[in-house]
């Protein structure tokens, strides 16, 4: 069974998003969509301070099977990208919710956060996988 | 409906995460395609390739059929147990499929051939044989393993009997030997040192499990296909088929053109298709820029034309992306690779990347 925090929302396509301290909210891919893809090998990120729309793909994860597009779960500017995933992509498969984060960005619309999953109905919607 | 092998339980214990490969429920891996890649260049790994299909030719005129099937020539073969790659082509100099053939006698060889080309591969062979005093036999009396990396002829070593080491001490590579209902050969599909042994069916856990207990580690069909693609090693149905000629797929040193007077299924079409020249050659290319290559993927050559990848991947060993490519004859030194919509340049190389655990690029 796949590790879901309780702390964080999900969107249906395995983003997990983190509001911090500061307003900011970080992004990453699921424990689940990490076991899915297999080994990461590769992650090509947004260009900082880009605008992302919701739903935009606005990232590649390349595992040992497959190319998959990153979605931005909510709307906002690109303020910080993981630059330890260039050397060191199997981060997203040994801490997806730590180390294997993706990015940060400055919310345009913080109460985007609402439509995003919680914990449980993210789970149940993977346990259908 | 899914076929599975004797080793398969063994691999569910073993934590496997299973995969349908062209019909038959086998492994992917056991947690870390990456890790096992690892294993097989730095330690040993095993691999079940049960799959593949074991086919004995016997009869009179076994070495004449042979002569006559393939596009490398058995002729060569004359101390028992020593193997030979050949393709097998069709009479427009297609390859049907690629393998290797185990010479025992003048009447008796062994040939594995691929397992998604079964059901074609003995047709083909059966139609071929029509006029040949031979019998064929398919093997599935055998489960078979492949052990490889560095380690692997040591620690395998430790589980053989006392016979069946006394049987392969010294066993030069590409040679076999049958021992005690074991057929070992010293063969692989990684660039690394070790053996493919065909294993009788009630042996099949004792051995799995004296190799797990020997540090041996069970690897996948995910690590078994990056650790080819380093070493240079063509897969069937993604490198080349029946519509591609071995001279356009790295295959032009598996054809056996002496002696002229030997003819072979696919022969005339070769011949003309050298004179001609042909129009395309099977590279590596490593990719310079940032991205990873994958089959299919458009290859253009500035000035000259265009090609397409045939496999492609992350080389767990080179961190770097790899891939085999078909290009125009005349393609140089570099290309650029479409990945999703942007031109990524790539430096054209041999195709063979890693050996014996060693970067070649």
């Amino acid at each position: 069974m796949s590790d879901i925090p309780s702390e964080l929302k999900y969107a249906s396509s395995h983003e997990w998003a983190r509001v911090e301290d500061d307003g900011s909210v970080t992004i990453g891919i699921t424990d689940h969509a990490q076991n899915l893809l297999g080994d990461v090998v590769y992650v090509e990120l947004p260009e900082l301070e880009a605008e992302v729309a919701s739903s935009d793909e606005i990232a590649v994860v390349e595992s040992v099977k497959a190319a998959s597009d990153i979605y931005a779960p909510i709307s906002g500017t690109i303020l910080a990208v993981n630059e330890n995933l260039e050397e060191r992509p199997e981060l997203v498969n040994e801490d997806p919710y730590g180390d294997g984060w993706m990015f940060r960005l400055e919310p345009s619309a913080i109460d985007e956060m609402d439509n995003l999953l919680d914990a449980e109905s993210y789970g149940n919607e993977v346990a259908d996988d | 409906m899914t076929q599975t092998t004797p080793f398969h339980q063994l691999h569910i214990d073993a934590g496997a995460r299973m995969v349908d490969f062209g019909g038959w429920d086998m492994p992917l891996n056991y947690g870390s395609q990456v890790e096992e890649h690892h294993t097989v260049r730095q330690d040993a790994g095993m691999f079940d390739v049960s799959h593949m299909t074991i086919v004995d030719v016997t009869g009179k005129q076994a070495k004449e059929y042979l002569r006559f099937l393939l596009a490398n020539d058995v002729a060569k073969l004359t101390q028992s147990g020593k193997a030979l790659y050949s393709g097998m082509l069709n009479e427009a100099g297609g390859v049907v499929d690629d393998l290797i053939v185990y010479y025992i006698n003048d009447e008796f060889y062994r040939v594995v051939v691929n397992a998604s080309t079964r059901d074609k591969d003995l047709a083909w062979m059966e139609k071929q044989g029509a006029d040949f005093e031979i019998s064929l036999q398919e093997r599935t009396d055998f489960a078979m393993l492949a052990i490889q990396g560095p380690n692997a002829i040591e620690k395998t070593q430790a589980v053989f009997s006392e016979a069946q080491q006394q049987a392969t001490a010294g066993m030069g590579v590409f040679f076999a030997v049958d021992c005690e209902g074991f057929f070992i050969a010293r063969t692989g599909y990684t660039g690394e040192d070790g053996y493919e042994i065909m294993i009788p069916l009630d042996k099949v856990e004792s051995f799995w499990n004296a190799l797990m207990a020997a540090g041996v580690k069970p690897c996948g069909l995910g690590a078994r296909d990056t650790l080819r693609l380093e070493a240079g090693m063509n897969l069937y149905g993604s490198d080349m088929d029946e519509e591609v000629s071995p001279l356009e797929a790295n295959m032009g040193w598996t054809i056996s053109w002496e002696p002229a007077e030997r003819n072979f299924v696919g022969r005339k079409a070769l011949e003309q298709q050298k004179a001609e020249g042909v129009q395309n050659k099977l590279v590596g290319l490593v990719l310079e820029g940032k991205g990873v290559l994958r089959a299919h993927q458009k290859v253009v050559v500035e000035g000259i034309g265009e090609g397409e990848t045939t496999s492609g991947t992350m080389s767990p060993t080179l961190k770097k992306s790899i891939a085999f490519a078909r290009v125009p004859k005349a393609t140089g030194e570099s290309v650029t690779v479409e990945i999703r919509g942007k031109q990524i340049p790539a430096r054209v190389v041999k195709a063979c990347f890693v050996r014996k655990g060693e970067p070649l690029v």
